[in-house]
């Protein structure tokens, strides 16, 4: 586990300029969103949080899409389902990297929103908190989908149609516990959202683990 | 086909449909009472578990060899749901508060609950495939997520022509509205992914895989989706719903069935012809459980 988890950080660290390439195109897109609303102080910062996680969904295609690249080439995925270890320690290497991806680009892109939508918040503790949880509901399915589309033609299509129905909970929780931090919890809402998002972690990093041995079966 | 089972389901089915539709007309419009002396809580359970069991004889029945059992279904669908709509539309009064636009309620509220069945019908098909490798449950498949997609589309278009007259909007975010939506692009996502996969056991595999995932997700977007926003009617119960509009209710309710169950059939022989001319001959899946 910790050794195929070393091998994906060694990967990443060696595409880094892929990662910071990512990161442009989240903050371009935050920079786009503004001009949808136009020039209102007011509603920018009212759906700032919508649009910081909008941006992290359409970066996290990016990075998904790519994940699988380098064991597509020269056949490599089945070279590591040769090694004497169960392909669930495989998926939750990956996925555990694409988490820990995605959570550095969310975390990047909100300096860039606190800038543009003028959504500062003094809570940042929960921001990172609600950050990371909401990124391991991406990266959970979005990796076991990733495996599945990087093998076909056309999989910049197939991915995104897949996942992003399947992460509308996900989602709307992140959006609502974001905002709630930025623009204050009077009726302490919040807690429920996160206990949402925690939920449905729970149940797809499990229920991803366990399919996944099928999804790489030769 | 195994004839046994398959009459097994049309005598359940009969069973059903006599408590649920015809004790009701004879007694509002005959004043006859034929329901046996079976209290209605009796007659309703019947009904509902008499339709589901005829679903699964029907579908556990078929074995893709014969094309008149589906058309009997679809035919005997037919003309349930035109006697349904008969009395939903003309005999029927209107209701209270919405006055005529309730009666699309009467094809609305059977096509929400075939949808679901459509799709559960996919998550057991694709768990199934999973634990045994048959290629006959891939088909089913295919035919029930493609037949439950036709009707979750539907539903959000009755649901739109409804709500225009009742709520002054096409659309609203309500938990339901919003679950058939996300539920109808979840599974059309599906549909796309055993377009683009050519290797029929990667397919099949992955399709299931994607299937279930999407179907946990239903529950988990429907309650999110509740403490966001509802507006949604509350549900009715037969003890909400006055007598008249029992049956052409349950009759539609009863023809979506048959043609559900028909559709679903004839369409998993088409899948089941075409992976049978696809080339190379199928691999042999290896069950690991």
């Amino acid at each position: 586990m910790l050794i195929a988890l070393r091998k994906e950080f060694l990967l990443q660290w060696r595409s880094r300029a892929q990662l910071v390439a990512v990161l442009v195109f989240g903050a371009a897109a935050l920079l786009l969103f503004s001009f949808a609303i136009g020039p209102n102080a007011a509603a920018l910062r009212q759906f700032s949080a919508g649009f910081l996680w909008l941006g992290l969904l359409l970066s996290s295609t990016l990075t998904l899409a790519e994940s699988f690249h380098a064991e597509m080439e020269n056949r490599a995925l089945e070279g590591l389902l040769l090694l004497p270890t169960s392909p669930r320690v495989i998926y939750y290497g990956k996925a555990i990297a694409n988490w820990i991806q995605l959570a550095i680009i969310g975390l990047s892109l909100v300096p860039v929103m606190v800038v543009l939508y003028d959504a500062g918040t003094t809570r940042i503790l929960s921001l990172v908190f609600i950050i990371l949880l909401g990124s391991a509901g991406l990266s959970a399915p979005g990796t076991l989908y990733a495996a599945m589309t990087a093998q076909i033609r056309s999989k910049q299509t197939l991915l995104p149609l897949l996942l992003f129905p399947l992460i509308v909970p996900a989602l709307l929780a992140s959006v609502k516990a974001t905002s709630l931090v930025i623009l204050g919890d009077p009726m302490s809402e919040g807690r429920s959202w996160i206990i949402l998002l925690v939920a449905f972690d729970a149940i797809y990093w499990s229920l991803c683990g366990l399919l996944f041995g099928r999804v790489v079966d030769e | 086909m195994n004839k046994r089972l398959f009459s097994a389901g049309v005598a359940l089915l009969a069973l059903a449909v006599y408590f649920a539709v015809l004790v009701t007309i004879a007694d509002e419009y005959w004043n006859l009472n034929i329901s046996l002396g079976l209290p209605v809580v009796a007659r309703t359970l019947i009904a509902v578990f008499g339709g589901l069991i005829a679903l699964v004889l029907f579908l556990a029945a078929d074995d893709y060899s014969d094309y008149r059992q589906p058309n009997v279904l679809i035919a005997a669908g037919i003309m349930l749901f035109l006697i349904g709509s008969y009395f939903g539309l003309f005999v029927a009064p209107p209701e209270q508060f919405m006055g005529e636009t309730q009666r699309i309620m009467y094809v609305h509220v059977p096509t929400a609950w075939f949808a679901l069945v459509a799709m559960t019908l996919a998550a057991i098909s694709a768990i199934v495939f999973l634990l045994g490798g048959n290629y006959k449950w891939d088909a089913r498949l295919e035919a029930s997520i493609e037949v439950g997609v036709v009707l979750a589309f539907l539903l959000c278009c009755q649901g739109s022509i409804w709500a225009k007259p009742t709520w002054g909007v096409w659309w609203d975010w309500d938990p339901r509205l919003t679950t058939t939506a996300v539920l109808l692009f979840a599974f059309i996502g599906v549909l796309a992914l055993r377009r683009f996969v050519e290797d029929p056991l990667k397919r099949a595999i992955w399709s299931s895989v994607a299937t279930i995932i999407a179907y946990v997700d239903v529950p988990i977007v429907y309650f999110s989706v509740k403490w966001w926003n509802s507006l949604h009617q509350q549900q009715s119960s037969p003890s909400t719903v006055s007598k008249p509009f029992w049956i052409p209710l349950r009759a539609n309710a009863f023809g979506i069935l048959l043609l559900m169950t028909g559709f679903i059939m004839l369409r998993s022989r088409i899948a089941a012809l075409r992976l049978k001319n696809e080339r190379p001959p199928l691999p042999v899946v290896e069950v690991t459980t």
